[in-house]
Parts: C-alpha cells; sequence; structure tokens
C-alpha cells in the first residue's frame, strides 16, 4: 500500500494534469468552435472559417489526443508513485 | 438478384453472426452477466463502447439534422464526443477502482444512503427507457423499409435477436456482438459516404472532401452550398443562427449528460485494470470518431445532392418534373419520409425556403438511408447500410437493457429488497428482469408515446443535471455528505424536469405548455439546453447543504482516497 503523502502528491498531479487538459478541452470546442469564432473569421479554410472547421471536426481530433496524451501521462504518474496495479 | 433477396440475405448474415456470438459467449457467473467478467480488452471495449454509444440517432439521423441545421448543429457533434473526455479523466478509472458492477451501487456505497441509491436507480430507469423506445422504432423503422415486413413483425424479429444474445449472454455476450455491430455499421456508414465525397469533390476522405473544391464549380463545397442556398432563398450553411449562450449551454449539457449516461459507464468495468479505463476511453472514441469526422461531410454532401436532384440545371433554371425523378424519390416518397405537394399545379417540384410555395418535405432520417441511391451504388450497399442501421439500434438497444436489468436485479432486489439472495438467485433475477425489459421495450416500441422524440431531450437532461454532478463530487470531494449529494441530485433533478415540462408541457400534453422553445422562459435557453444549468444547481446544492451538515463518515473518506489510486483494483465483484 502507498503511503499516505505519496498519495497525496499523486493526486495533486492528477488533479493538476486534468486542469491542464480541461483547459484546452474547453479552448478547441467552446472557444474556437463558439464563442472564439468571430475573431477566428479571418484565417479561411475550404470555403469557410477556421472556427467552423474546430466546431465540426477539429475539437473531435483535440478530444482524441487529449485523452491518449491523459492515459499516458497517467501511467508515468502511477509508477513514479508507486500506485500502479 | 433483386434488392430483397439481397437485403435479405445481408441482414440474416449479420443476425446469424450475433447468434453466433450469443451462443459463445455465456454468461456463467453475475460477474460474467454484469461486467463480462472484468476481461475485456481496452481496444474492444472501445469498440463495444461506440457501437453501444452510437445509437440509431447517431447512424440514422444525425447527418440529417446537420443537413438541414448547417454550423449550428455542430453542438452534436462536439457535445456527443467531448463527454468522452470528462468519462476518461473525472469519471471512469475511478468507477472502475471501485470495482462494483452497477452505477447506482456506487452512488449509494459512497453516500452511504439506500435513499440516494434508489433515486440513482429511478433516474437510471427514467434516462435508459426512454433511450430504448427510440431504438426499437428505428427496428421497426428499418424493417419496414428494407425487409418489406410490418414494423410490427421488424420490432418482434429485432426483440427476439435481442432476447438471445442478452439473456444469455449478459454483458459478456452483449460486449462480443457490439464489437461485431461495430464493424457493420462503421463499413456500412463509410462507403455511400466515400462514393458520395469522390462524385462530389474528387477527395475519397469524406471528411477532407467537405473542406475541398466541388468539381462542378472548382470553388470550395462549402462555397458552392452556400450559394445554392442562397439563390434559393435558404439561410447559410455556415454561418451561426442560434444564439451563442443556447448553442454554448447546448453543447455543454450534451457533453455532461453523454459522460453521465449509465449505460455507458458501466461499459468501462469491462476491462482489466485502471490504465486500461483511460485508454478504453481513448479507443472509443477513435472509433466513434470515425463517424463523426464523416458525419458533417455526409450532411453537407447529402444537402447539396438532394439541390441538385431538384434542380438538375441548376438553382437559376426551373426545378424538374415530378414524372422525371430519379427512382430513389419514389422509393421514400412510398414511405411517407419524403412528401412532395404540387401546391401550383405545375408538375415541378418547387423546393423553396417560403411555406407557402415550398412543395417538398424531406425528414431528416433519410438522408444516411438513401445515401446509396442518391449516389448510384449498387445493390449490396443498399443491403448493408440497412444491416448497419439495425446494428446501430440493435447495439444500443441491449447496453440500455443491460443498464435497465442490472439496476432491478442488482440494486433494487439484491441491494434492497432481498440482501440474503444467492449468486445463483441473482443471476437468474438478472435474466427475468432482462427478459422482461425486452417485453417492455418492444411493447413501447409497437406503441410509441407520442413524445418519444421530445423524451430524448428529457434523459440527456436528467443524466446531465443528476448522475454526473453526482458521480464527479463523489470521487472530487470527500466533503459532500449523503444529505448533500440527496438535495443535490433532487434539485438538479427537479428543475430540470420542471423546465422541460414548462417548454414542453406537462408530461409532454403540448396543450400544458406555459413556454415554447422559440420563445423561452429564461433568455434564449431552450429546454434541451437547460441540463447545464440543472447540473450547476446540483454542484450548488449539494456544496451548500453539505457544509451545513455532518462530516462524511471516516471510512467513506477512505473509500475516496482508495478509488483515487489504481493500486489493487481486482476484478469488478458484487461484494
Amino acid at each position: 500500500m502507498a503511503d499516505k503523502s505519496s498519495s497525496n502528491a499523486y493526486w495533486k498531479a492528477n488533479i493538476r494534469t486534468i486542469q491542464i487538459s480541461l483547459v484546452i478541452w474547453f479552448v478547441c470546442s467552446f472557444g474556437f468552435g463558439i464563442l472564439l469564432r468571430p475573431m477566428l473569421a479571418g484565417i479561411k479554410i475550404g470555403g469557410t472559417d477556421l472556427g467552423f472547421w474546430f466546431a465540426q471536426q477539429g475539437s473531435i481530433i483535440v478530444f482524441l489526443v487529449l485523452i491518449f496524451a491523459y492515459a499516458a501521462k497517467m501511467n508515468k504518474l502511477d509508477k513514479e508513485h508507486g500506485v500502479e496495479e | 438478384m433483386d434488392q430483397f433477396t439481397l437485403n435479405l440475405i445481408v441482414v440474416g448474415a449479420t443476425f446469424a453472426l450475433y447468434f453466433g456470438i450469443a451462443i459463445w459467449a455465456r454468461a456463467g457467473s453475475t460477474a460474467e452477466f454484469y461486467a463480462a467478467g472484468g476481461g475485456v480488452h481496452p481496444v474492444a471495449n472501445g469498440m463495444a463502447t461506440g457501437a453501444d454509444w452510437m445509437s440509431a440517432a447517431s447512424f440514422i439521423s444525425m447527418a440529417g439534422i446537420i443537413a438541414f441545421g448547417g454550423y449550428d448543429t455542430s453542438a452534436y457533434l462536439m457535445g456527443w464526443t467531448g463527454g468522452y473526455v470528462l468519462l476518461a479523466m473525472l469519471l471512469a478509472p475511478y468507477l472502475r477502482k471501485f470495482g462494483k458492477f452497477t452505477v447506482p451501487e456506487f452512488v449509494g456505497d459512497r453516500f452511504y444512503s439506500g435513499t440516494a441509491r434508489v433515486i440513482a436507480v429511478i433516474c437510471l430507469l427514467i434516462i435508459s427507457i426512454t433511450y430504448v423506445i427510440g431504438q426499437m422504432s428505428g427496428v421497426g423503422v428499418a424493417f419496414s423499409r428494407f425487409l418489406e415486413v410490418k414494423a410490427s413483425t421488424g420490432l418482434y424479429i429485432g426483440a427476439a435477436v435481442v432476447f438471445a444474445y442478452a439473456v444469455l449472454g449478459g454483458m459478456k455476450g452483449i460486449t462480443y456482438t457490439q464489437v461485431a455491430q461495430y464493424v457493420v455499421l462503421i463499413i456500412a456508414y463509410t462507403i455511400p459516404a466515400i462514393f458520395i465525397s469522390l462524385n462530389l469533390t474528387g477527395n475519397p476522405i469524406p471528411g477532407l472532401g467537405l473542406f475541398s473544391n466541388a468539381t462542378s464549380t472548382g470553388e470550395p463545397l462549402l462555397t458552392t452550398l452556400n450559394g445554392l442556398l442562397a439563390d434559393l432563398g435558404f439561410a447559410s450553411y455556415t454561418e451561426q443562427h442560434d444564439t451563442t449562450l443556447n448553442m454554448f449551454l447546448f453543447t455543454m449539457s450534451l457533453m455532461i449528460g453523454t459522460a453521465g449516461l449509465p449505460h455507458v459507464i458501466v461499459r468501462f468495468f469491462t476491462v482489466p485494470k485502471v490504465a486500461d479505463a483511460r485508454s478504453s476511453a481513448g479507443w472509443a472514441l477513435v472509433f466513434i470518431a470515425l463517424l463523426y469526422l464523416t458525419a458533417p461531410a455526409v450532411g453537407a454532401m447529402a444537402r447539396m445532392n438532394l439541390i441538385n436532384t431538384i434542380y438538375p440545371n441548376g438553382v437559376s433554371e426551373a426545378p424538374v418534373a415530378r414524372a422525371d425523378v430519379p427512382d430513389w424519390v419514389d422509393n421514400w416518397e412510398k414511405t411517407g419520409l419524403l412528401k412532395f405537394n404540387d401546391l401550383n399545379g405545375d408538375g415541378l417540384i418547387n423546393y423553396t425556403s417560403s411555406k407557402d410555395t415550398n412543395e417538398l418535405d424531406v425528414n431528416k432520417d433519410i438522408i444516411v438511408l438513401a445515401n446509396p441511391e442518391i449516389a448510384q451504388l449498387p445493390g449490396w450497399v443498399i443491403a448493408l447500410v440497412a444491416a448497419g442501421g439495425l446494428a446501430a439500434a440493435l447495439s444500443t438497444a441491449a447496453g440500455l437493457l443491460m443498464a435497465i436489468s442490472s439496476a432491478v436485479s442488482h440494486d433494487l432486489i439484491k441491494g434492497q429488497l432481498n440482501p440474503g439472495i444467492s449468486e445463483k438467485g441473482e443471476l437468474m433475477a438478472a435474466r427475468v428482469s432482462m427478459a422482461v425489459a425486452i417485453g417492455v421495450a418492444t411493447w413501447l416500441g409497437l406503441n410509441p408515446p407520442g413524445f418519444a422524440a421530445q423524451t430524448v431531450a428529457l434523459a440527456f437532461g436528467l443524466a446531465a443535471s443528476s448522475i454526473f454532478p453526482a458521480l464527479m463530487m463523489g470521487i472530487f470531494s470527500k466533503r459532500i455528505n449523503s444529505k448533500g449529494a440527496i438535495w443535490g441530485m433532487l434539485a438538479g433533478l427537479t428543475t430540470t424536469i420542471v423546465y422541460i415540462f414548462l417548454h414542453k408541457g406537462w408530461f409532454f400534453v403540448a396543450s400544458t405548455a406555459s413556454f415554447s422553445d422559440a420563445d423561452p422562459l429564461l433568455g434564449s435557453i431552450k429546454s434541451t439546453s437547460f441540463g447545464t444549468i440543472g447540473a450547476i444547481i446540483n454542484f450548488g446544492v449539494a456544496y451548500i447543504v453539505s457544509n451545513m451538515t455532518e462530516e462524511t463518515p471516516a471510512e467513506v473518506q477512505e473509500l475516496v482516497e482508495s478509488i483515487r489510486i489504481p493500486k489493487g483494483a481486482g476484478a469488478a465483484t458484487g461484494h
């Protein structure tokens, strides 16, 4: 069993990773896809603008990268803190 | 060989495959019945989750919704995929570590309260039963169009197939059937899309074709489409028409609703390790993205094909005469899903943006199903699309029925009514609940309540406002106690239901509605977007009530500590 201070540090590192990931998650979907779309309107792509692409495809690709990056980072943290299975 | 025989062969072959898997993957224990014995490979689980999640709505309806809604409907694309990020980071790994069979079981243990567990069961039942009605009527529609049987006969056949592998195999049978169903549905979705994209843009990858030049004009496809729509007086495809506030809240409701759907969450109880639960969410999204990156292309291209069919000589010329339309228009007119009403009696199909002069009414659901006919693909592709639509509906129905039956046998019977029940007795109870659930779902599919379509909003709103916040707080806060969780869930649930009923009518009786989604009670917030507000209310109430009442007991705080670290997970157990 991992000792208390080690699992506290592990949990803190996990929370930090989630916070960074969710900022990217938010900016690339709600941000670029909806709220910031007018600001990105000048960047043209395939007959429309970058915001449209993020709303229809870009956000999904970012989500995919985020989950696998999180899984890899957590596998590393699991080992560093001795809490892996 | 005629189309009917082809459909029969292809659909029959896929059904034989599902039966074979059912016999191979029989469940011998409750662990196998509820969680497939905890031994499913993360990639296989990802594929099964893809089929579980992608329902008749994703396969049949979504591209049609996008075709007629344009940019605004991006909310579905982002919302129904972004939820997997939340699942992978906020719920799945910790619930897998918790290592029990059902979502209400976690709620009951974490909030040390039978009441909390029963509230979770009620939410689960409303969400899942609502959802299953749509799947079963989807099975009926697909059967009646492609196999020329009555919708009711089709429903019985579909129910018999689900019965075979779900009752025999439980989660184990369902998991491996879903893997096969995913393969069928993704092939069926992609092949027509590739040909349509090649035809319109010369690009074989539909997702890239969407942003390529149209071969007809040499200009970007979306520019061409916007031009056609503008000439006919329709709203622009790429511009925003919804308010930013409502689009934001709707996207968020779909995301947290997705993460809070019990039948999706339990899929992550079937993998061997906590680390597998994280990567499996990624694999699920890979398999979902294959369809979701194609869907916006299918939507835009189908809209363009439709206009080109009606205006073969360009939108400035006269539309096509009723007598000269391609066969697929006739085929779909027979089903009533495509209607032509010659208002001015000139024999031409006038397709316009004005209610007074438009003569063509196209149901959104036929866009995907009619795709192979529009692209003039061979008969076996049409048969494959029929099998794909059935696979999407059946796989989701099975996952929902699994969630319903385990909530009844495990959370109500074993958890509340008869805790001393033997393993064998519980397994029997689980099979009987499954059989009853299939019976109820079939009956509801045959007699769909008039509000079936609207209740989907209710399912997402409830998952977003009740289950997701309760699970997240249970994992990330030790301070939230049983009173906080119970009052939080009730507050989120009630406000969401009331808001939906105010706009859709009490119990969906339309005449009792006080407001409409065109002119909602709060600003521009439609009833479908309210789940986000309900979730915020849930979080707030739970926080305030918990801080005013007792600390959570020490053993519950230890439980929270233990689910946060992966070490020592083991297979899911009932004890």
